[in-house]
């Protein structure tokens, strides 16, 4: 198999006397969708955080394509291409579909007007079009709002945001937890298209079908440490349950 | 992994020929229906039936070039002030203190012009300093506003209701409670009182400042942003926006537009009026949220507020042509704003539902 593109190597992360992470483990393989299970208080949060600059880590190492970075924020995360979609949507309800996927970035007019910062909204509205339709998400009125979208529409608008500027990796926290049946579909839709375009994405749920549908591989944490990992295709929902709650010992079938 | 690189989505616009589902422009009828939608609209027709009903009854007096010419005279300081206040509002705060930042402004410029001698008879120069030194007044104190609202964290209402004060007896202070009652009468006469063809120099000045809010506001990152903070703040903090410093620049410039406010309030009632500027705190900020401003943030336009500034000042004018005692005037004005704000906040709860 090929060298992992990211790569965690006992992660340690201490709150107080608590120890969220003891030593975690944990790897993105290029073209995949990994998911990332676990029980509550597993540490997949705290992971996350750690991987995508929110937090700092006690000890332990993070390559990236082979070298060691520091993921000081998550700015920085960002810079080095990994982004993140967080659980509740970092978006601005007032601001369209267009100025939330460029937010923070937006164009500017070029010449002298574009220094003065005057907005390029015509290229903005242009790329957002382009974005939304490679990721088959339908938005009726790109110039509508966000916060008159539906949910699963806003959540398509958060991930395209993301998808636009990763160009290493995605993090999705439970990204169709607030969903319908329909919005679900679509979403995961938009995640095997991000994959297909090469994008590995990592995918924290708790929704152990739902893993098992879209995954092409899955890691378990258990008390701060990775526990297993699986191919999805093979494995069933009891094995999963297993590693997870502690009914298995060692390592799964290892992918 | 360049590969990768190369496949992301963000898109050289131009190569932008036919996406598979650009959405069609929207038509006119389509656009004037989201236009009916917004308060801005409804604030229009309020304005629009206002100067109608005033003109039936008084059309003698109240649609007439003088009276219109004194509307707009009247609403021209109040519209600068209140530009400020809507992109302060937009960020989802609110600065209490234009008013007397105002006086303060108005004041320390007043005082610099009189320094060096009785200045009535004295020229371009001294009324340049006077309108710098006003300026970086109001400039100072919105900076100081802006400081304590982002980065000490102070609610701001709290901060501008205290720099309110602040600003109040500051001006006091300085002027002993006095008056300055000289100016130059060059101010006096071009600002103040002088026309460019058949507009006041004053309401020029208003509309060019109200143009380049609007402008910014719509057309340039800096508005992107005062919107974006008011809608999410978190979210502008993730999308790596500095935030503090963008809060510090907004209420910068809600303190350096008041100083310019006051500027031209000394030009048009040649004095510091220190005792007539009570009402022009709540007068700007009913202004923004009878103009569509949400007081929750993320939300507004400075065409809104222009309107908002100008209703107040038409039913000013209309109670008295009509013989109304002009008190009524604060009660209108105290139930459109009520009013302006329940319909927002019926728009929001269907928004929600939806």
């Amino acid at each position: 198999m090929a060298e992992p593109l990211l790569q965690a190597r006992g992660i340690v992360k201490h709150y107080g006397h608590v120890e969220a992470l003891r030593g975690a483990d944990f790897d993105v393989f290029p073209g995949e969708i990994v998911a990332l299970i676990g029980d509550n208080g597993a540490g997949k949060s705290t992971l996350v955080k750690i991987l995508s600059g929110s937090e700092q880590a006690d000890e332990g190492e993070i390559t990236l394509e082979g070298h060691g970075v520091q993921v000081s924020s998550p700015l920085e995360a960002q810079r080095l291409g990994i982004e993140t979609v967080y659980q509740d949507l970092a978006l601005a309800p007032d601001l369209d579909g267009a100025a939330n996927l460029y937010f923070g970035r937006e164009i500017v007019r070029r010449g002298p007007l574009g220094r003065l910062g005057f907005l390029d909204d015509s290229a903005m509205h242009a790329g957002a079009r382009k974005a939304f339709a490679e990721l088959g998400v339908d938005l009726q009125n790109a110039q509508s709002p966000v916060a008159n979208l539906s949910g699963g529409q806003r959540q398509s608008v958060a991930v395209a945001r993301s998808v636009a500027w990763a160009n290493k990796v995605i993090f999705l926290d439970e990204p169709t937890a607030a969903l319908g049946v329909v919005q679900t579909a679509r979403v995961l839709d938009v995640i095997r298209r991000i994959r297909d375009r090469g994008i590995p994405v990592v995918l924290i749920s708790h929704n152990m079908p739902q893993v098992l549908q879209v995954a092409d591989r899955i890691e378990v944490l258990r008390l701060g440490r990775r526990v297993a990992r699986f191919n999805a295709r093979g494995a069933t929902m009891e094995q999963l349950v297993a590693a997870m709650t502690g009914g298995l010992d060692g390592q799964g079938s290892a992918a | 992994m360049s590969g990768v690189t190369e496949d992301k989505v963000l898109p050289n616009p131009a190569d932008d020929t036919n996406g598979p589902q650009a959405p069609a422009e929207p038509s006119e009828g389509v656009l004037w229906r989201r236009l009916l939608r917004t308060n801005t609209a409804w604030i229009f027709l309020v304005l629009i039936l206002l100067v109608a009903f005033f003109s039936i009854l008084k059309p003698n007096n109240f649609p007439t070039e003088f009276n219109i010419r004194a509307i707009a005279t009247n609403a021209a300081v109040l519209l600068i002030i209140a530009v400020g206040e809507t992109f302060v509002i937009i960020t989802g705060g609110i600065d209490l203190s234009v008013g007397y930042v105002l006086l303060f402004s108005g004041v320390t410029a007043a005082q610099t012009m009189n320094a060096f001698g009785n200045p009535t008879d004295r020229g371009w120069d001294l009324i340049l300093l006077g309108l710098l030194v006003a300026l970086v007044s109001g400039l100072a104190w919105g900076t100081f506003n802006g400081v304590l609202v982002a980065k000490a964290k102070v609610p701001p209402l709290i901060v501008t209701l205290g720099t309110l004060g602040m600003a109040w007896g500051m001006a006091q202070i300085l002027s002993n409670g006095q008056d300055i009652r000289y100016i130059p009468s060059l101010l006096a006469s071009v600002v103040g009182a002088g026309k460019f063809f058949a507009v006041p120099w004053l309401v020029v000045i208003a509309a060019l400042v109200a143009a380049a809010g609007a402008i910014v506001l719509r057309m340039t990152r800096f508005g992107r942003y005062t919107f974006g903070v008011g809608s999410n703040e978190e979210a502008a903090r993730r999308a790596g926006i500095n935030v503090d410093r963008h809060l510090i620049k907004v209420y910068a410039l809600s303190g350096l537009l008041a100083g310019f406010g006051g500027f031209l309030a000394l030009a048009y009632f040649t004095t510091t009026t220190i005792s007539g500027h009570a009402n022009d705190n709540l007068n700007a900020i009913a202004a923004v949220v009878i103009g569509g401003t949400s007081l929750t943030g993320g939300i507004g336009t400075v065409v809104g507020t222009t309107i908002g500034v100008f209703i107040p000042a038409i039913l000013a004018s209309g109670f008295i042509i009509i013989g109304l005692q002009s008190f009524w005037q604060n009660v209108a004005v105290g139930a459109v704003l009520i009013a302006a704000v329940f319909v927002d906040q019926l728009r929001r709860r269907s928004r929600e539902r939806s």
